[in-house]
């Protein structure tokens, strides 16, 4: 169990799996004519974000709700059309490709190797499948397994997520919400895919059950060496799971930086005030609490200068007209704020 | 692997409760839950029953329905007795005879009981001849009085021209009852063809199908059943005008269901397990027919149900302006024509009957419609 948990010496942590560079989803926003729609702004939910995965990493996407963190999931395994960018996939039959340019046919293709896990644990299964269908229906699709090898495929996934596989023919709804979520990954780990996106797999979990399945996550990682982008609100979480983080506000990354680095030396007044407004396992750990105050910037009219600007107890003028760019603060420590390297901030 | 996994079973974390409900399908589910629905089980097993009867209505009414009588015009519904005519209990029940009298002053017939003469009720007796389906002859009724006998049964009266109630109300189910459920079927059609396509594809053919819909639901539908019915061609046959009547209930009746239909996909079109199932690989035509189709259906049927009521209503309103199906066909909007009038409604009031078979009809379609939309989605949370 224990070889299970810690991760290998021997990992190679430098073959880059994903790398995505100024990726844009704009949503249209409509205004009704009486026969063809008029487009009167967009929803910048995904503006220009980069950030690179390498194998069997896991890259930790956090940030307040409506920041953009599902669309940028989204876009990446193409359950979106991006508005512009390019997501370079090493893809094991394929070898690199753009996923941005492919067409759908193409994409069913990449699937077989980028599996999603989904934060609704309801709403992702299909109430009218039973386990075996659901979990089989993966392999069936591309006609990888059939008849009883399928079953006993199945049988191995559901006893690998911790299911027994007598419940091979039974309907979600005589799951719970953490069961379920194990059918879930269950489907996504079918294939053996490369990269999975989790998307915030445990908050829609009661606290008592989001450890077991987040150790589950953590264990199948280690086990497969598999690639995931975390999405998460949950600092704990992330800090927990994740080798490095990216922080996003309003459709940007504001900060990028391994999870040790980025917890111990932030960079950027948006991750300090993410992460003193998180509640603490220790309530009599003081710290200066720096509370998020106001509301999350609106996606499709978002303020001038620096997104954050309206919020950040260290805004100048500067931050009011000028737009500060994500650079690298210190070595492979990414941050937009004008001021990375005169404040000394902490949690 | 094998301790990992073991460890997993180790920590699962809750047990299942109740052991039926966790082996049950989801078609098990929606019947438990629509069991608990009483007034729409009542409803569904009234229904299934006026169906059978209309299925089977040569059988079960007494008379054909077209059978005139010139010496029992206008006869009040008769009681069903136990006593025979020599004033002694009988287990099998019967029917009094009648007397005919004239009223001296308005000259006007009238229908006494005549308790000394007493007709038996029999139970699959020969009666009128008939031809099943139009397939095999027969004169097997289910109920009527022995072949000789000079006596009437007129359960719920006869009408002007002394032809038995029952049977021409069982006889109009056939046409009222299967109108609902032929206009249904095409507006099922064309609601998941047309509402399928606006919600799946979306931009201009979502557009124009809108703006189609709109505009045929923006005209006052009364009016324009008229008008289309008013335009079917006099000379056409009965069969050819019943099919005209059901198509032109259908072409507004799906404009509702190709709305919902378009909502559904609209909204499954962005579900999760929908994502989920093209990740798995789905392609289009799966993804529909597999995920999508059978998680609106019972909605749609629970809606369909709704919606037949309001044709039954229609073509009875029609035919009873005159403007639907016409004599010799009976349906219950021809025989309700037939009454329209004051002296019926004075002297005759057991002519209106066939309004109570609309009426009972209607309501049950609605209880049973309710029951159905409550168990269409089972998966409480
Ligand atoms: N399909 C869509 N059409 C239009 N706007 C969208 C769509 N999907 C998301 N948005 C908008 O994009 C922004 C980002 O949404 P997104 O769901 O990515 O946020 P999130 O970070 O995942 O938030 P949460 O923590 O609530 O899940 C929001 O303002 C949302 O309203
Ligand atoms: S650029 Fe200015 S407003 Fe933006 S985070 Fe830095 S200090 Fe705050
Ligand atoms: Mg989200």
């Amino acid at each position: 169990m224990s070889s299970a948990a810690v991760k290998p010496e021997t990992k190679t942590k430098t073959d880059t799996l994903l790398e995505v560079q100024n990726l844009k989803m704009h949503f249209p926003i409509y205004n009704q004519g009486i026969f063809r729609k008029r487009v009167v702004n967009h929803v910048k939910a995904v503006d220009d974000v980069s950030f690179d995965i390498k194998r069997a990493e896991v890259l930790g996407l956090v940030g307040e709700s409506g920041c953009g963190k599902t669309t940028t999931g989204r876009a990446v395994i193409r359950a979106y059309d991006p508005t512009a960018g390019k997501i370079l996939f090493k893809d094991t039959d394929k070898g690199q490709v753009d996923l941005a340019q492919l067409s759908r046919e193409e994409m069913r293709d990449v699937w077989k190797n980028i599996q999603m896990i989904f934060q609704d644990p309801y709403s992702s299964l299909n109430p009218r499948m039973t386990l075996e269908q659901i979990v089989g229906e993966p392999l069936k699709n591309y006609g990888i397994l059939d008849g009883s090898a399928l079953r006993d495929r199945v049988a191995e996934l559901l006893r690998l997520v911790g299911l027994r596989p007598e419940y091979m023919s039974r309907y979600p709804h005589a799951f719970s919400g953490g069961q379920r979520q194990r059918i879930g990954i269950a489907r996504a780990l079918s294939l053996n895919p490369q990269l999975i996106v989790c998307d915030e797999p445990v908050s829609a979990l009661d606290v008592s059950v989001q450890a077991q399945v987040l150790n589950l996550l953590k264990d199948l990682q280690g086990q497969f060496q598999l690639t995931y982008l975390f999405i998460s609100h949950d600092l704990s979480v992330v800090r927990h799971l994740c080798d490095r983080v990216a922080v996003m506000y309003v459709g940007k990354i504001v900060e990028i930086a391994s999870t040790d680095d980025l917890f111990n030396n932030i960079q950027h007044p948006y991750t300090e005030a993410l992460l003193s407004s998180a509640p603490k396992p220790d309530p009599r750990a003081r710290t200066k609490h720096v509370a998020l105050q106001g509301e999350v910037a609106d996606a499709a009219n978002p303020p001038s200068g620096c997104y954050f600007h309206p919020r950040c107890r260290y805004a100048t003028d500067k931050c009011k007209s000028d737009t500060p760019a994500l650079r690298e603060v210190t070595p492979n420590h990414w941050a937009s704020c004008h001021y990375a390297e005169e404040l000394d901030l902490s949690a | 692997m094998a301790d990992l996994s073991a460890k997993n079973l180790a920590i699962e974390e809750e047990t299942i409760a109740e052991k039926g409900a966790s082996i049950a399908t989801p078609r098990q589910l929606m019947w438990w839950k629509f069991k608990k629905h009483h007034v729409a089980m009542v409803s569904a097993i009234i229904l299934i029953l006026f169906y059978v009867v209309a299925l089977f209505s040569d059988f079960v009414g007494p008379y054909n329905p077209e059978k005139t009588n010139a010496k029992t015009k206008f006869v009040p519904p008769q009681a069903i007795s136990f006593i025979n005519g020599e004033g002694k209990f009988s287990l099998r029940p019967g029917v009094y005879g009648l007397i005919e009298e004239r009223d001296p002053e308005t000259l006007r017939r009238t229908f006494h009981v005549d308790k000394s003469v007493w007709h038996p009720i029999y139970f699959i007796v020969r009666g009128d001849p008939y031809k099943m389906w139009g397939l095999w002859e027969s004169d097997i009724h289910l109920f009527g009085l022995d072949k000789e006998s000079d006596g009437v049964i007129f359960l719920l009266g006869s009408d002007r021209l002394g032809r038995d109630m029952v049977s021409r109300i069982i006889h109009g189910g056939k046409i009222s009852l299967s109108i609902g459920l032929l206009s249904v079927f095409l507006s099922l059609i064309l609601g998941i063809v047309l509402g399928g396509l606006s919600g799946y594809y979306g931009g201009m053919v979502d557009n124009i199908i809108q703006r189609i819909i709109e505009f045929i639901r923006s005209i006052p539908s009364l009016p324009l059943w008229m008008a289309l019915s008013a335009a079917l061609p006099p000379g056409w046959p009965q069969t050819l005008r019943y099919f005209g009547i059901t198509l032109i209930l259908s072409i507004l009746g799906w404009t509702g269901l190709g709305r919902q239909v378009r909502g559904r996909f609209l909204s499954l079109r962005n579900e999760d397990f929908v994502l989920a199932a093209r990740l798995s690989g789905a392609r289009d035509f799966r993804v529909i027919i597999q995920h999508m189709v059978p998680s609106f259906m019972s909605h749609i049927i629970a809606s369909l149900t709704l919606s037949i009521p309001g044709i039954i209503l229609a073509e009875t309103s029609l035919s009873f302006l005159g403007l639907g199906l016409r004599q010799p066909v009976i349906s219950w909007g021809v025989l309700l024509q037939e009454a329209q009038n004051i002296r019926t409604v004075a002297l005759a009031p057991w002519l209106m009957i066939p309004g109570l078979a609309v009426v009972i009809t209607v309501l049950a379609f609605n209880f049973l419609g309710d029951g159905l939309r409550d168990a269409a989605d089972p998966f409480g949370r």
